[in-house]
């Protein structure tokens, strides 16, 4: 393990995509731990936080949010190409974000409708995630990422192991702090048994629903989440469209919205 | 003949997103000035319709990580006002009290972190605090109490989850709210002693002929309500916000450009809140305000960072006795009823005004929705700001030019995420002698 002097420093660099920055946000909203970090690595490239911008190579590269101009394509393929290591953070990085909604819309027309002059903009009819452009070493999930799981993936990866973040579901961070189950007690709409852990379970704790925000779960089976969320008497459409959230274009998210919106017409 | 100079600078640091400055002079004359904004834009306005009125506090959360209360609160308020929601006055203090929480961190930031290395020639916060160890220790302690704030009624800062249409899902309890109230009593404290630094700091100076505009209230500092007033005179409803701002087009950046209506560009954020509402400061604040005039309230955007000190005094000061005077609402969040109809909403976000439209059918889902950023009506004032300042950069060295180019767009905490857009900051000189 390196430690400050004692040999050179992981050189980390921090790249944006399109994303509202909320991710590498979290790197610095760690108060507590951000300047003992910067001892621990050598933070070359972090444009929303430091004028001091090294070429690469890299040895970590964090990428935060998704692929939507023909630009960053070729953005993208440089970084991985300097990077030894590259981690995806966040739900636009590891599956294209809310604004994947637009993969099944048609762009232009949105263009149209919210600028005068839709021509002088360059984009393509899709948002994507990195891992459809260059191979993806690790991913952190959430919107936005857990502070501590970045965290805990960044000592481990100073310590010479492999990240090891939870595959299971918010149900059982419920478990855990002993909230009560709002989809079961109180017929609230939760998708938490779907839905990866790292939130702490923040939703049902404060007695509303689940929405997704860390993407699914390893193993989910969204189609029995579906029923159940019929069962409590709620429209397919309505279904569906809780699907078509943050994480809209992960696949077993999308594969029950689209079956839901088929049968809904 | 007169030299031909343009100025290019790779990339725009510590401002949250990306994007470039193109700056061509012909002697001390400008003859080409653009802050060109190409962050991707993500059709927030496309992909919301349709949407449930009731997602839109999720769903607006993630236009910006760094602001998302101010997203949230300017489509709840516009969707209440078409649903004609009663809000629980227990409630409209604790959305006072979200509000305090998001300025507090969001300019204890952008005052460490992105601004406070310009003035001590540093490339980042970090550096800072290599050297000023106690001051960014102290900042990032308030900071944190900021977040501890969103976390309370939001579960976190980035994206928090609390928010509803009618309130929140969960009021804190009374014990909740007196723990938060005991590590609040000495962030006034904190808070004067973080401007009082960063005031000693060798901050410069640009005051310019410049509209500030902000949301006004009767009674208190603005946040969430208010009429839209300027130093100029402007004095509309929040509904009437198209008969007095224009937004429109142009090519060189992917957010639409927002000016008065007679053509002016206009300046939104702490500098006009502070301008326009100082006689509502809380007694610290405005004393604090006193030993820093004549540089505020002023028309100087160099001194914005010390308006955003200011306000992170007042915040600590408001959050305080919202803290103090706290009687846990008799519902979390009031109920509804959907209904079609057209709604407006103002906040006062970090950067300043954020305006949002909203229509609903009759199911209350949206059928079409407009967002203006305070970033995208601070653009044509920025680039009005860089005109002024580029004939006074001509005598300095390359690298101090661009310096000074950047940390006056940094004055203006730009958000180019939030107007859901990419900034690099790029001045290039050439320096070309005409054949």
């Amino acid at each position: 393990m390196s430690t400050p002097g004692s040999a050179p420093r992981p050189r980390l660099a921090v790249h944006k995509f399109a994303s509202c920055d909320g991710c590498q946000l979290q790197l610095l909203n760690l108060e507590d731990e951000l300047l003992p970090l910067a001892e621990r690595f050598e933070i070359t490239h972090f444009l929303e936080a430091s004028s001091r911008v090294l070429p690469g190579p890299w040895d970590v590269s964090l990428v935060e949010g998704s692929v939507t101009t023909a630009h960053d394509v070729e953005r993208i393929g440089r970084i991985r190409d300097e990077s030894a290591l590259l981690i995806a953070i966040g739900a636009c990085a590891t599956a294209g974000g809310l604004q994947a909604l637009r993969n099944r819309a048609d762009v232009e027309a949105w263009k149209a409708h919210v600028y005068p002059q839709p021509r002088w903009l360059e984009t393509l009819p899709t948002s994507t995630p990195i891992s459809a452009h260059v191979k993806v070493d690790h991913e952190i999930q959430g919107c936005p990422v857990s502070g501590a799981q970045l965290l805990r993936v960044l000592l481990r990866l100073l310590l010479g192991t492999q990240p090891d973040l939870p595959g299971h579901s918010v149900c059982i961070e419920c478990k855990r702090r002993g909230t009560i189950c709002v989809l079961v007690t109180r017929r609230i709409p939760c998708l938490g048994p779907l839905t990866r852990a790292g939130c702490g379970a923040l939703c049902p704790s404060i007695g509303r629903d689940c929405y997704g925000c860390f993407g699914p779960a390893d193993d989910p089976n969204p189609e029995a989440l579906a029923l159940q969320l019929r069962m409590l008497g709620l429209p397919a459409a309505d279904i569906a469209r809780r699907f078509r959230g943050i994480y809209n274009a992960a696949a077993p998210f999308r594969r029950v919205a689209e079956a839901l919106e088929r049968e809904h017409g | 003949m007169a030299e031909r100079r343009t100025i290019e600078v790779g990339a725009l640091a510590r401002v949250e997103g990306q994007g470039a400055l193109h700056l061509t002079l012909e002697g001390d004359r400008v003859v080409e000035l653009r802050l060109e904004i190409y962050e991707p834009p993500r059709f927030f306005e496309g992909f919301l319709r349709g949407r449930a009125a009731r997602e839109l506090p999720d769903l607006m959360a993630r236009i910006c990580g760094i602001c998302p209360v101010a997203y949230q609160m300017s489509a709840v308020h516009a969707v209440e006002s078409i649903f004609d929601v009663t809000i629980d006055p227990a409630v409209r203090q604790l959305r006072r009290l979200f509000t305090c929480g998001e300025w507090i961190e969001s300019h204890l930031l952008h005052m460490f972190f992105l601004a406070a290395p310009d003035y001590l020639g540093l490339d980042d916060g970090i550096a800072v605090a290599k050297l000023h160890p106690v001051q960014v220790e102290r900042a990032l302690r308030l900071r944190k109490l900021g977040h501890r704030i969103l976390a309370l009624l939001g579960g976190r800062p980035v994206n928090p989850v609390g928010a509803c249409i009618g309130g929140f899902a969960r009021a804190p309890t009374r014990s909740e709210m007196a723990s938060l109230e005991s590590e609040l009593v000495h962030a006034a404290g904190e808070a004067e002693a973080c401007l009082r630094w960063i005031a000693s700091l060798p901050i410069p100076s640009r005051p310019q002929e410049i509209e500030l505009v902000s949301l006004r209230h009767p009674h208190e500092y603005p946040m969430n309500e208010g009429r839209l007033v300027s130093t100029r005179g402007l004095d509309v409803a929040v509904s009437e916000f198209d008969s007095a701002f224009v937004e429109s087009q142009v090519p060189h950046s992917t957010a639409l450009h927002c000016r008065r209506r007679d053509g002016g560009a206009y300046l939104v954020g702490p500098l006009a809140r502070l301008a326009l509402n100082a006689e509502h400061l809380t007694p610290a604040a405005s004393a604090a305000l006193e030993t820093l005039r004549p540089r505020l309230p002023s028309f100087d955007p160099a001194a914005s960072v010390l308006a955003r000190g200011i306000e992170v005094l007042y915040a600590c000061e408001e959050a305080l006795r919202i803290a103090r005077s706290y009687e846990p609402p008799a519902a979390p969040a009031a109920s509804w009823t959907p209904c079609a109809g057209v709604g407006h909403g103002a906040t006062e976000a970090p950067r300043g005004l954020l305006y949002v439209r909203v229509e609903t059918d009759a199911a209350g889902d949206v059928v079409a929705i407009r967002i203006v950023p305070p970033t995208a009506q601070n653009q044509a004032r920025i680039e009005d700001d860089l005109r002024l300042l580029a004939p006074r950069v001509l005598a300095l060295s390359h690298d101090e030019a661009r310096r000074s180019c950047e940390s006056a767009i940094r004055d203006y905490d730009p958000c180019i995420s939030c107007s859901t857009h990419f900034l690099t900051l790029e001045i290039e000189r050439r320096i070309r002698s005409e054949d």
